[in-house]
């Protein structure tokens, strides 16, 4: 008896009721959804298609095959272009990360005449489009006789880069608190000592997040490249030139690759800095 | 590179000490003495230069004019890191990527002392936190963290350690044990504290001596007791505690007091108490050491007639009056619930009374109300 009193007491809800509720409680994670298959189905796609067993094109599906990822220097001329993207991603990102952390602590600490000018002038590279940059570059190098080519690139990545660099490091410093340091220095600690055992330490996570952010700038360049590199050939420059005639399946095997490893550094860093505030 | 750092001792003496920025001057021609060994505490409130003193104590401000010495060595010009100098930051600053352990290591292992350990052991048993060396300081409790900065300043066993507004940050109770606490260590470990607040309550709880300071300068120095029973200037006396000073004219004396005329009614006033510079004068009592009493009934000392209370507060230990006066001006009166005789209740007629040793007198062309309407719950400048 009692049972049936208590069903009596709860309102019936209409199933059209209950449906807009559910979609209403849910609405962000269905939208979330979409966005990430959005974001995600070319990744996939590029993925699938590092196995695909495609011969020249690699258009359309033919088979399964490890093939690719057993031969990844399989197709002519990949690993070339490959080695020297990750040459010059490496140098412009040690000089870019080097003078951009410089920088950033000259305009994020110091005073000086100028400094408000300099601050401007920092994002100037960034606003600039590409193809100016590239093609004033390239011009310049022309006027100081110096043939387009590896080091032409370095430089010219580590023109774009820097700006990126100092953004990321000032924005870190100017996050630290002044007493820190200040507290440093009443604990017997010199300018140096200062820098070396509380300024950097505190700064490294930002100055890490600029290195790896100038580095896969560098490393995804295209336009700028294509204008300094001369006859070098980088990784984008090298997918771009054989989509014409149908890129091999190990462009796809390194394109996977390089995502994987960049996620692996993401969420490695993630656990770390997790790890590093919840235990000692 | 110079590393070596002075190992000066003794009394520090700051010397007509200046600091200015651009127009603004923050500590104004300021000199002080503070003996070695003393707990001593610069008191005011925000905006007053105790922490820019503290700042240029310290080695991380440099002042315009004057001088700093510690014992005979002329400390004015030198680093922070040269002077045998540590600071209890105000919200602790203590190193996040470091361990509480080295945290505390921190300074002896700047300077190359050796055993690092065991002096780290002692000074965390000290403050009772032994167990939490291997820690990070955001895994710590206000409290503890509070306690940290304690300890990486005192292991390094300073002429001299500044505490800046130390217990802030912490909620009334905590603060109330941490007093009593930093009171104690500084017993134990016999170091000079200096020590900056804008709570009157915790400088008089903690200090031996204190620098009452306003605008960049010291209004009065002297132990807690000399300056509550006995103020100088009106800011002193409502920034310490409260007061009620009533206008008057010195009207005559009578061997070592003066006669005031307080709107027709005479009091009296022992003449080593009074500041005043002239005739006029403000007759100041604190409201705890009014009694007060229904008329008729016989009373001694000074005695001010035609009291009406305006308002009643009971609370516990004591019950507040708020009794106006013919001339119009609302006194203070905290009355002690320790007599079993009922409150007064509110639009009784009184008279009021105190012991003529009670009055301190002021120099009547002062702003009575100098003090008073600073929030000493306000946060120091920086």
């Amino acid at each position: 008896m009692s049972h049936k009193v208590k069903d009596a007491t709860i309102p019936h809800i209409p199933t059209g009721a209950r449906i807009s509720r559910w979609i209403g409680r849910n609405l962000i994670r269905i939208y979330a959804v979409f966005a990430f298959t959005y974001l995600f189905i070319p990744v996939a796609y590029t993925f699938a298609f590092s196995f695909n067993d495609s011969g020249k094109s690699n258009l359309i599906w033919k088979g399964f095959t490890f093939g690719n990822w057993q031969n990844p220097c399989g197709a002519p001329e990949v690993c070339t272009a490959l080695v020297n993207s990750i040459k010059i991603g490496f140098l412009a990102t040690l000089f870019s990360t080097i003078l951009g952390t410089m920088i950033a602590f000259a305009i994020g600490r110091y005073s000086f005449k100028g400094r408000s000018t300099s601050n401007l002038m920092i994002f100037l590279p960034m606003a600039t489009p590409e193809i100016v940059l590239g093609a004033s570059l390239l011009s310049l190098f022309l006027v100081f006789k110096i043939n387009p080519g590896f080091w032409p690139t370095v430089i010219a990545h580590v023109v774009f880069c820097v700006s990126f660099v100092v953004v990321t490091v000032k924005a870190r410093i100017a996050s630290l608190d002044p007493r820190l340091e200040q507290a440093a220095m009443d604990l017997y600690a010199n300018e140096r000592e200062t820098f070396r055992r509380v300024t950097l330490p505190l700064v490294a996570p930002g100055i890490a997040a600029a290195a790896l952010l100038a580095f896969s700038l560098s490393f995804d360049d295209y336009i700028i490249t294509n204008f300094n590199s001369g006859t070098l050939k980088t990784f984008p420059e090298f997918v771009y030139a054989s989509a014409a005639r149908g890129i091999p399946a190990q462009a796809n095997v390194i394109g996977s690759a390089m995502f994987f490893l960049a996620l692996a550094i993401v969420i490695t860093g993630q656990i770390v800095g997790r790890k590093r505030k919840v235990s000692a | 590179m110079t590393k070596e750092s002075i190992s000066a001792k003794g009394d520090l003496r700051l010397t007509r000490l200046t600091k200015s920025y651009g127009d603004f001057t923050a500590v104004d021609d300021l000199s002080l003495v503070i003996p070695e060994g003393s707990f001593f505490a610069l008191l005011g409130p925000s905006g007053c230069g105790k922490t820019t003193t503290l700042r240029m104590i310290a080695g991380l401000e440099e002042p315009t004019v004057g001088s700093i010495h510690l014992g005979t060595t002329d400390i004015t010009t030198t680093k922070p890191y040269q002077r045998p100098i540590n600071t209890v930051f105000q919200n602790y600053a203590l190193f996040p990527h470091l361990t509480i352990f080295e945290n505390i290591a921190f300074g002896l292992r700047r300077r190359g002392i050796k055993d690092v350990d065991a002096a780290v052991t002692k000074v965390l048993d000290l403050v009772e936190l032994p167990h939490l060396a291997q820690r990070k300081p955001t895994q710590l409790s206000g409290g503890q963290q509070q306690r940290i900065a304690l300890a990486r300043a005192i292991v390094n066993r300073p002429a001299l350690l500044l505490l800046d507004e130390p217990l802030g940050a912490l909620d009334l109770k905590l603060r109330r044990q941490m007093q009593i606490e930093l009171k104690w260590i500084q017993k134990e470990v016999g170091l000079t504290f200096v020590h900056v607040t804008h709570d009157q309550e915790e400088a008089m709880t903690m200090a031996d001596t204190i620098a009452v300071m306003n605008e960049g300068q010291i209004e009065q120095m002297g132990s807690p007791a000399d300056l509550y029973d006995n103020p100088k200037t009106a800011f002193v006396a409502n920034f310490l505690g409260q007061s009620n000073l009533i206008k008057g004219t010195i009207s005559g004396n009578d061997g070592d007091s003066h006669i005031v005329d307080v709107f027709g009614q005479k009091i009296s006033l022992q003449k080593n108490r009074s500041h005043a510079v002239d005739n006029s004068i403000y007759a100041g009592i604190r409201p705890e050491k009014f009694r007060i009493s229904r008329l008729g009934t016989p009373t001694s000392g000074n005695i001010l007639t035609g009291g009406h209370i305006e308002d009643v507060s009971y609370i516990g230990v004591s019950t507040q009056y708020q009794v106006e006066m013919p001339w119009g001006q609302e006194l203070m009166v905290f009355e002690q619930n320790d007599d079993g005789v009922a409150p007064f209740s509110k639009d009784e007629e009184v008279n009021i009374s105190w012991e003529p040793i009670f009055t301190f007198g002021l120099r009547g062309d002062e702003d009575a109300t100098a003090g008073s309407e600073v929030n000493p719950e306000e946060l120091d400048e920086e």
